[in-house]
């Protein structure tokens, strides 16, 4: 609590200022975030469908990673959180987290959230943390065929499989022509 | 490997950073790692940018500063291969929010991209677009992704949807221009087109009645034909979950069904059939089963009325309430709280297991029951449930206990049928979890018990023996003080029996006991304390025969540390050796309390403090000028003509009934009450002689504040400390000028001259619609400090809600700012905001005074700010 706002220069430094805009500023979406955070609290990833400054998203982490890695396991799979809901599941020493509005449909999240797994574990073959780690960008990519805007995308597994490995192939294509003129280049130039 | 690579590998600066064994290490080579790329950076290396970018990414999600590498992305968009493209956009979404202006520069690669002749390219684009996109940007945009919509591929076609929902909810004037294209996805067949084009449609009727109206009127029979396609239809592996083609789908028409049925019967009619069998065929023994059981209750619950299909839902809530998963027990409860605005009958059958799911060992699934019960919660089922809750109330966890004390409290408030039932919980809630108990809860006891005459006596022996049994309940302590203060007569005496008490033999010393355990518990707070000394003071004139004792008590506190207590001594023990005379008057039993008055200032729909009644003086405190407490006030208010006229109780009565106001969160400017200088009733009791100055009282405010600091209301108790007109040090508090003032009953000699040279006063800002001025003042004795009191006058015809003040100085002055006198500000004129504050100049004389303001308040709930600089304060501050 603070009475007095003892503040240099022109800091109206106020954290309460920039976390009442930022709450209200929300439009409704099904899915405001999604985060995957180790059981150590470490960050995997974070998709932001809704604008949070990078602060907020700190601190959005922190806070969420505290009431979720603390909760026991048998418990149920939601969270009320700010007025919103969280979502998580956990996956040997992942936990899926996605963060919906109160009136959205807890059960279905759940299911997206498995069905993401399901194509993450199909991509990597039996997909571990390791996987994730490595080749998050990976990950990222996945996910971006899954979800847009913060909303299902496809249903189908087939298809964000089928997407992914043509989008890998034009990226492989394209390293095989850079490689071979640059062998081009090399040779003409010894 | 590349033998020109500069630097290392991603897949090894990621392996360098797991192997760090400390935080340190990590930041070291997190340090190397972005100088290497900021180099990079500005040698515009272009071989590796797309790897320096994904390092920045992985160093991102570490949380370390990645901004510099803003510019990479957007390059890497800008060029032509996929692959650059690619990791481009991936970091635009990554590293870039919607809020920043770096964003502007990519609408036009955007805009390529998106007319680009590659489907994965387009696919990119728009997936970049869906995520981060700003109104500016969709307004550019937006014809370019109605376009897609009909893209050739369905893949585009249904990133174009979701992407055009992303646009409707930045600029809904655009949602006309896409009801025609959405109409024509949902007769698509690729599920994701239809997935998406669905979801469009939702979203278009949120953001326009008109769409609604068209889809309700084009779309519904086509709707439920898909829906009743997708239930009867076979096997379909591709879309297969737990046996149910696409459950995903499901949930969706079901969403979209939803709304089209919301409020209008022909459309309700014509989902009937297919929702009754949604609700009867799908298997609930998976997770995907109940999701679309549990959509189909929430779309049976809001169409139009159909008996038959309400009574479905409901079965199906009650199975999934006796479920054992825990998830399906919670989604059944989110439920039920929807449908108890439909059918509470139906609900409350369920009541015994909802109140099993109180006492659930998981606090999601416990919180949402309780909110439940909550709900359920009427007149002729309230006894019961509220003794079920205070049961439990011993046996829950730490955590849960402020939410369930604040629930119970809120109902037996709310539904109590009489008055002793709702003093009997509360005062079990308060010996349970007194110390959970809000301030405004145990403040409404003490009016409920102040208006219910015929139950001082029994009310006073109740917090007695609870007294007795726990003290470890702040809040049960105060009350029980307040009570033993008003009403320690009626305990020793056994004075208004009821029948269904015991007797009990309290004897005068054993009251005084009471209140000295209270004041010597080391962890009593000051607010506790501070009400004990009041107390004692008002049973020395009911039991004369402990008087001498209590004179003790009171003067043990002379010495104390805490300047409220040593001061509430002094006075206390100056009114006991010096003014026989007065004192019964003076300790008279506080006047009935008026509790539509406290209600309403509770619910906040009085106006609140409007008292500030001049420009330049205090607002003295009022709740005394009340009718009700004529006696008192008549006794006290000898220069009634001196006192500003009390404006309509505004002030804050009951604090001024409990002595003090230390409720820290009435202290902070702009949230609920605002708080007021001098609402202490003991400044009402002594109001006799002409207001102190201002700056008196402020300055002591800040001496009192920085004693305790936690305590930072305190600075409401400068009422009190205003009598005195204390000097800057503290220390020296004598009793004596106060004893002038209780001595003379004469206006007190003005002290205005000692207080340093006087300012003109100037108005500081001014706008069309608000005008600041500054009454400037010194201390006497400390050129540094200049005190300032800010008057807000609204110029406008509007009153402004949620007034906020906020000042900023340069580094070599200190601001200190008290709360201000109100939060509304009423319009033209017709009142004031006062401010005070205190700016120290570290550079005095050398340096002058300049501050930067910003007003933040509301006019009809929408928001304004003004900002601004005083520069023209007088040049020597």
């Amino acid at each position: 609590m603070k009475k007095s706002q003892r503040s240099n220069g022109s800091a109206f430094g106020e954290s309460r200022f920039s976390f009442g805009l930022f709450l209200s500023a929300i439009i409704k979406r099904m899915i405001h975030f999604v985060l995957l955070i180790s059981r150590q609290g470490k960050v995997r990833l974070t998709k932001w469908y809704s604008p949070y400054s990078q602060k907020e998203r700190t601190k959005v982490i922190r806070e969420l990673g505290g009431v979720i890695l603390n909760r026991g396991p048998k418990l149920c799979n939601f969270v009320d959180w700010r007025g919103f809901k969280v979502v998580y599941k956990r996956y040997a020493s992942l936990y899926f987290c996605m963060c919906i509005d109160q009136d959205d449909n807890e059960l279905e999240v759940l299911e997206i959230i498995h069905h993401y797994v399901e194509i993450l574990d199909r991509y990597f073959g039996s997909v571990c943390e390791l996987d994730l780690i490595f080749n998050f960008h990976k990950a990222y990519y996945i996910l971006d065929e899954l979800l847009l805007a913060g909303e299902l995308q496809e249903s189908s597994k087939k298809t964000v499989a089928r997407l992914i490995a043509a989008q890998d192939s034009l990226v492989e294509t394209a390293k095989e022509q850079a490689s071979s003129i640059s062998n081009i280049i090399a040779q003409a130039t010894k | 490997m590349n033998p020109f690579s500069s630097g290392t590998r991603l897949r090894d600066m990621i392996r360098a950073i797991r192997s760090c064994k400390t935080a340190a290490e990590e930041r070291a080579v997190v340090r190397k790692e972005c100088a290497a790329i900021r180099a990079a950076i500005s040698e515009n290396d272009q071989d590796y940018r797309h790897r320096n970018l994904a390092k920045l990414m992985f160093i991102h999600m570490l949380g370390y500063p990645t901004h510099f590498g803003q510019m990479e992305c957007l390059k890497l968009i800008a060029s032509s291969g996929f692959p650059e493209k690619r990791i481009g956009y991936l970091g635009l979404m990554l590293l870039l929010d919607e809020r920043q202006e770096v964003l502007m520069l990519v609408t036009n690669s955007l805009k390529q991209d998106l007319n680009h002749s590659n489907q994965y390219i387009i696919g990119l684009a728009l997936c970049a677009l869906g995520n981060i996109c700003s109104a500016e940007m969709a307004r550019d945009l937006a014809p370019e992704v109605e376009r897609l919509l009909q893209f050739r591929d369905p893949n585009i076609r249904k990133k174009a949807a979701l992407c055009s929902i992303r646009i409707i909810k930045k600029v809904p004037d655009l949602a006309e221009n896409f009801i025609n294209p959405a109409a024509s996805l949902l007769r698509e067949k690729h599920h994701g087109v239809l997935i998406t084009g669905v979801q469009l449609c939702t979203d278009l009727c949120k953001v326009s009645s008109e769409a609604l109206e068209y889809f309700r009127e084009k779309c519904t029979e086509g709707l439920v034909k898909t829906l009743k396609d997708m239930a009867n239809s076979p096997y379909a592996p591709e879309y297969d979950i737990a046996g149910i083609t696409d459950p995903f789908l499901h949930i969706r028409l079901l969403k979209l069904l939803r709304i089209l049925g919301h409020g209008d019967a022909d459309a309700s009619d014509c989902m009937n059939d297919i929702l009754a069998q949604v609700a009867t065929k799908i298997e609930s023994n998976k997770n995907a089963g109940n999701a679309i059981l549990y959509e189909c209750v929430g779309t049976i619950m809001s169409i139009e009325d159909n008996g038959g299909l309400r009574v479905l839902a409901i079965n199906i809530l009650g199975r999934f309430l006796s479920n054992r998963d825990n998830n399906i027990r919670y989604v059944a409860l989110n439920m039920l709280m929807k449908a108890i605005t439909v059918d509470a009958q139906a609900v409350q059958r369920h009541r015994a297991t909802i109140l099993e799911c109180v006492k659930d060992s998981d606090a999601s699934i416990r919180k949402k029951a309780l909110d439940l019960v909550y709900l359920l919660v009427n007149e002729s089922n309230v006894k019961p449930l509220t003794k079920e809750l205070i049961e439990y109330l011993e046996a829950s966890d730490q955590e849960f206990k402020g939410v369930l004390t604040a629930k119970i409290c809120s109902l037996v408030e709310k539904f109590s049928p009489e008055k002793i039932w709702y003093i009997d919980q509360m005062l079990k809630v308060l010996s349970e979890a007194g110390n959970f108990v809000k301030d405004e809860v145990w403040h409404a006891l003490i009016v409920v018990i102040s208006n219910a005459s015929d139950l001082h006596g029994y009310s006073v022996r109740a917090l007695y023996r609870a007294f007795q049994t726990s003290t470890e309940q702040e809040t049960l302590v105060r009350v029980a003080v307040w009570c033993i203060g008003e009403y320690g007569d009626m305990l020793v005496n056994n004075v208004g029996m009821l029948d269904i008490e015991e007797p009990i033999t309290v004897t005068e010393s054993d009251a005084v006991d009471a209140l000295e355990v209270s004041i010597k518990r080391h962890n009593s707070d000051l607010t506790t304390k501070a009400m004990a000394l009041i107390a004692l003071l008002k049973l020395s004139s009911r039991f004369p025969s402990c008087s001498e004792r209590i004179k003790d008590i009171i003067l043990q506190n002379k010495r104390s540390f805490v300047l409220e207590l040593q001061q509430r001594s002094i006075e206390f023990n100056c009114i006991l050796q010096k003014h026989q005379n007065i004192r019964s008057a003076l300790v008279e039993r506080m006047p009935v309390l008026d509790e539509a008055t406290f209600s309403g200032r509770r619910a906040g729909s009085l106006p609140t403090s409007v008292s500030t009644s001049t420009g330049t003086a205090r607002n003295l405190p009022n709740g005394i000028a009340k009718p009700a407490a004529a006696p008192v006030a008549d006794l006290l208010d000898l220069s009634s003509d001196d006192a500003p006229a009390p404006s309509s109780s505004g002030g804050d009565f009951l604090q001024d009934l409990l002595g003090v106001d230390l409720s820290p969160a009435s202290a902070s400017p702009g949230t609920g009450q605002p708080p007021k200088a001098g609402t202490d009733v003991l400044l009402d009791l002594l109001s006799i002689g002409t207001s102190p100055p201002a700056q008196s009282s402020s300055s002591a405010s800040n001496i009192l504040s920085s004693i305790q600091d936690d305590k930072a209301s305190l600075a409401n108790l400068n009422g009190l400390a205003s009598l005195t007109s204390l000097s800057p040090n503290a220390t020296s508090a004598s009793p004596a000028p106060m004893m002038d003032l209780l001595d003379g009953f004469g206006p007190s000699p003005q002290k205005k001259e000692e207080n340093g040279p006087a300012y003109p006063s100037l108005v500081a800002y001014e706008s069309s619609t608000l005008r600041m001025t500054f009454n400037i003042s010194k201390q006497p004795g400390n050129p540094q400090t200049t005190l300032i009191e800010a008057i807000f006058t609204n110029l406008s015809p509007n009153v402004y809600n949620d007034f906020l003040f906020q000042a900023a100085v340069p580094k070599f002055l200190q601001l200190h700012l008290d709360p201000a006198s109100s939060n509304t500000l009423p319009a033209s004129g017709s009142g004031f905001i006062t401010q005070s504050m205190k700016v120290t100049n570290s550079q005095h004389g050398k340096k002058s005074l300049v501050m930067r303001i910003r007003i933040a308040y509301k006019i009809n709930n929408k928001d304004v700010l003004e900002e601004g600089q005083v520069s023209n304060f007088p040049r020597d501050l």
